[in-house]
């Protein structure tokens, strides 16, 4: 019989001492290995691809027995470029960019840039209600949908199965929604600057209101399952501890230092998009442990739900208004419909180009190849996103493309607290804590 | 299956004849259990593909096999960036033969939207790649077409000899293709 | 700034063919006081517990309603300090690298956008260094946040960080070579072929600047 060296399963000396790979079926011979060594400390590798690790995520974690002695975040697996990228496109272009970078929120990346690049442009005030009531349902909508991943992959992780499944069957609804007024389940590119891409289409109002009252219904399965369960509470009640002082410090925002008992959440607190005409709490827990910050979650859902009720309220009474700014060398000239040919090119506008307007032509044609000029300056631009404080800083230099474009994102900041979470706990609370921190790598790594 | 229907007739019940390619590539295809390697936005099309609605429990694949060693299918499902791709290899080699892949999503079939600095273009740079599905993010009913067009290549593969002589004749037409840009296409 | 598209174009991407098009940036000068909203009492209060303010602060920029503060980067700690103990900045939401080659002297700017929560303010800091010399203190004892920021920076600018606990790259490979988000780091794109033609990585591409 050949000696088969399987090349990922031998231990090899390296720098940082005798590395070994557990390939399964070995548990003994590591063992005595280790054994022989005298090292009581182990240097485990939770790697990038995991199923536990929600996402790209390395954990380096020092185990001494089950305890963990230290633990380090290794992130950039999914690093895709996408802020330089954006400088060598529009202004518009960079909408469909932004967008993939949070994958679970893609609108409120969107609306993040956006409102940026409207406080660039100026025209924050020129905005149509419609407009932004629009993009207050849409991301009340992707708070719900975002949660439900949330909630559905922590259970996951946790090995809880079930709620999974009806977690996701509550997220279709809403991608239905979604794919409905902006024609995608994810990743729309539905906010532009200036306004939204395309209004609503008939019966989409009616088609809302049922769906909400199925989610308001449908929500109570995921609490019959989790919120009173003994197996749930004893692995989520006083793990993950991280209290005030350590979320400020590391500039932790969202559920996770909602859970700590402060009140911070920058739809009331420097609102942005109306959101100070519209009536909703902000659920806070004070045990500042992964089951309060789950408790959160589970109430946010209830109260996105008010808000989008109020929101068509709104709608039903805006009916006709347009959705794109009147600038029109900034907004965005095609009305987009599914037209005879199929393609989406709305005849009216076809006409109005063609026939009738040449400053409609000329502004079409600017804006499309060219895009909009943004006056030079900086901005940041910060909105409450499902994990946390999303903040965009644009620094524009005069022209047709952006000339930096960053975004702080929530999960960078909240995963840095990992450490802080799981230092001096066992490795299934490393999970627990992940989980509750929602980390998103599309955003951390962008 | 391809059963040899005229001799089945004229014997009595109890009989069913085929081939062991058929009857191997038969029993392959519907218990292909998939490796998870879901890494961005088509990672979580890929999980409601695997969700209540558009079920792939129906064809025996909900269960995502957390160790590539247990697995035969890995669904590359999210853009591969440069420091990702020894992983994706490793857990590639990991995997133990029969096994198959598919690029679910542009930028795991050719880097997608992201032409840059940080992500590999086209995850066949890394792993050979069965299927190639586009799309960005493809909706799960596209991830449930690619994974029966792959049932359909695995039902029909040929074993032993004949799947040595097909790897030759499929390896002497790669070499000796035209590349794409001289092909005659709408651009030129 | 120039750049050369597939057309030949350069300057100012007037494809007219008269070139008379220029367009140059222009960026914001100091503003002079009074600075409006909370900017004034941010400003009064620093003076008051930072005698040396206007030694360390080189200018001071309101523009669209946000208050940016240009600070020496020797004086970028005990600024810091007195931000957080003083003036109830707790919370440093974010540090961010931009590169600005034409600015010879202070190409890289390092940027820290700051919270304070009991106030509910927002303003910036913006420390401006050369690239022979792009050293900037660290702010991890000041909020540990900026830990894996200023790690981030560092990966995509270059700008070290002196006193950091670790500084080492966090998006790239560990053993990456240059640092990517510079403007002279090119966009690294590969060709794309379609049947019949290339079309060139979008850097290379026709521009409309």
């Amino acid at each position: 019989m050949t000696t088969f060296i399987d090349p990922y399963a031998s231990s090899q000396e390296t720098t940082e001492g005798r590395v070994y790979s557990v390939t399964g079926g070995d548990w003994d011979s590591l063992v005595t290995e280790i054994g022989a060594t005298k090292e009581e400390r182990v240097v485990v590798n939770m790697g990038p691809q995991h199923p536990s690790t929600h996402g790209v995520l390395r954990l380096i974690l020092e185990l001494e027995g089950e305890t963990i002695t230290e633990a380090r975040c290794g992130i950039g697996y999914l690093h895709t470029g996408i802020e330089k990228n954006t400088e060598y496109r529009n202004w518009t272009q960079g909408v469909t960019f932004v967008t993939r970078m949070d994958y679970l929120s893609p609108i409120f990346n969107e609306t993040a840039y956006c409102l940026g690049v409207e406080k660039l442009l100026g025209i924050t005030k020129d905005i149509t209600e419609r407009a932004t009531v629009l993009r207050v349902m849409m991301m009340e909508f992707n708070r719900i949908s975002s949660h439900m991943v949330a909630l559905g992959t922590g259970a996951l992780e946790l090995g809880a199965l079930s709620p999974m499944i009806f977690a996701f069957r509550e997220r279709e609804k809403v991608l239905d929604i979604f794919e409905l007024v902006s024609g995608l389940r994810m990743n729309m590119a539905y906010v532009r600057p200036g306004g939204v891409a395309q209004d609503l289409p008939e019966g989409a109002l009616s088609k809302i209101k049922q769906t909400v009252k199925d989610l308001r219904h449908n929500f109570k399965d995921n609490e019959k399952l989790l919120v009173g369960n003994s197996i749930w509470i004893k692995r989520t009640q006083g793990i993950g501890y991280l209290d005030l002082a350590g979320c400020t410090t590391l500039g932790v925002t969202g559920p996770v230092l909602r859970s700590t008992g402060l009140a911070w959440d920058l739809r009331k607190a420097q609102p942005y998009c109306g959101y100070e005409d519209y009536k909703f709490d902000i659920p806070t827990t004070d045990t500042c442990d992964v089951y309060g910050r789950f408790l959160i979650r589970m109430q946010e859902l209830e109260q996105s739900l008010r808000i989008i009720e109020q929101c068509v309220v709104k709608l039903e009474k805006l009916e006709g208004q347009p959705v794109m700014v009147a600038d029109k060398k900034i907004a965005w000239p095609s009305q987009l419909s599914v037209g005879a040919d199929g393609m989406g090119n709305s005849l009216n506008h076809i006409r109005e180009i063609m026939g009738e307007s040449m400053e409609a032509l000329i502004h079409h044609f600017k804006l499309v190849t060219e895009g909009f000029r943004v006056p030079a300056g900086q901005v940041y631009t910060a909105i409450e996103s499902p994990r946390g404080e999303l903040g965009v800083n644009l620094v524009s230099d005069g022209g047709t493309r952006p000339y930096r474009v960053h975004f702080r994102d929530p999960s960078f900041n909240n995963l840095q607290s990992t450490s802080a979470m799981c230092e001096g706990g066992q490795i299934s609370d490393v999970v627990a804590a992940v989980a509750s921190i929602d980390p998103v790598m599309g955003g951390v790594d962008r | 299956m391809g059963l040899n229907m005229g001799l089945e007739e004229k014997l009595p019940s109890g009989f069913l004849l085929t081939t062991v390619e058929k009857l191997a590539g038969y029993m392959r295809k519907n218990s292909l259990w998939p490796a998870t390697f879901g890494l961005a936005c088509c990672a979580i099309e890929m999980m409601a593909a695997g969700a209540g609605r558009y079920d792939l429990a129906r064809f025996g694949m909900e269960v995502f096999r957390a160790s590539p060693r247990q697995a035969d299918l890995m669904i590359v499902a999210g853009r591969v960036s440069n420091k990702m791709a020894p992983v994706l290899r490793q857990i590639y080699d990991q995997m133990a033969a029969p096994k198959w892949s598919i690029a679910m999503g542009a930028c795991a079939s050719s880097g997608g939207m992201f032409n840059n600095y940080a992500i590999v273009q086209g995850v066949d740079h890394v792993i050979p790649v069965d299927i190639y599905l586009p799309g960005c993010p493809p909706r799960p009913e596209m991830l449930m077409d690619a994974i029966l067009k792959l049932h359909e290549q695995i039902g029909n593969e040929k074993l032993g000899a004949n799947r040595e002589k097909i790897i030759r004749e499929v390896e002497a037409a790669a070499l000796a293709a035209k590349p794409t840009h001289q092909l005659k296409g709408l651009l030129a | 700034m120039s750049e050369k598209g597939m057309f030949g174009v350069s300057g100012s991407g007037d494809t007219s063919g008269f070139s008379g098009l220029v367009n140059s940036a222009v960026l914001t000068g100091s503003t002079q006081r009074p600075f409006g909203a909370y900017f004034d009492q941010v400003a009064d209060d620093l003076e008051r517990a930072y005698p040396l303010f206007s030694d360390a602060i080189e200018k001071v920029v309101v523009d669209r309603g946000e208050l940016t503060l240009f600070v020496k980067r020797d004086r970028l700690f005990d600024v810091a300090k007195i931000l957080r103990n003083e003036l109830r900045f707790e919370m440093c939401v974010g540090v961010n690298g931009v590169h600005y080659p034409n600015e010879s002297g202070r190409e890289l700017h390092a940027i820290y956008s700051l919270l304070s929560i009991t106030r509910n303010q927002r303003i910036r800091l913006e420390v401006c260094v050369s690239d022979n010399d792009p050293h900037i203190p660290s702010l991890v004892e000041v909020w540990a946040g900026t830990n894996w920021h200023e790690r981030e920076t560092y990966d995509m600018f270059g700008i070290i960080f002196d006193n950091h606990p670790g500084l080492t790259r966090i998006m790239m490979p560990d053993d990456w070579p240059g640092h990517p988000q510079r403007k002279d780091y090119p966009l690294g794109g590969i060709e794309i072929e379609y049947k019949g033609a290339t079309i060139p990585a979008p850097s290379e591409r026709r521009s409309y600047r």
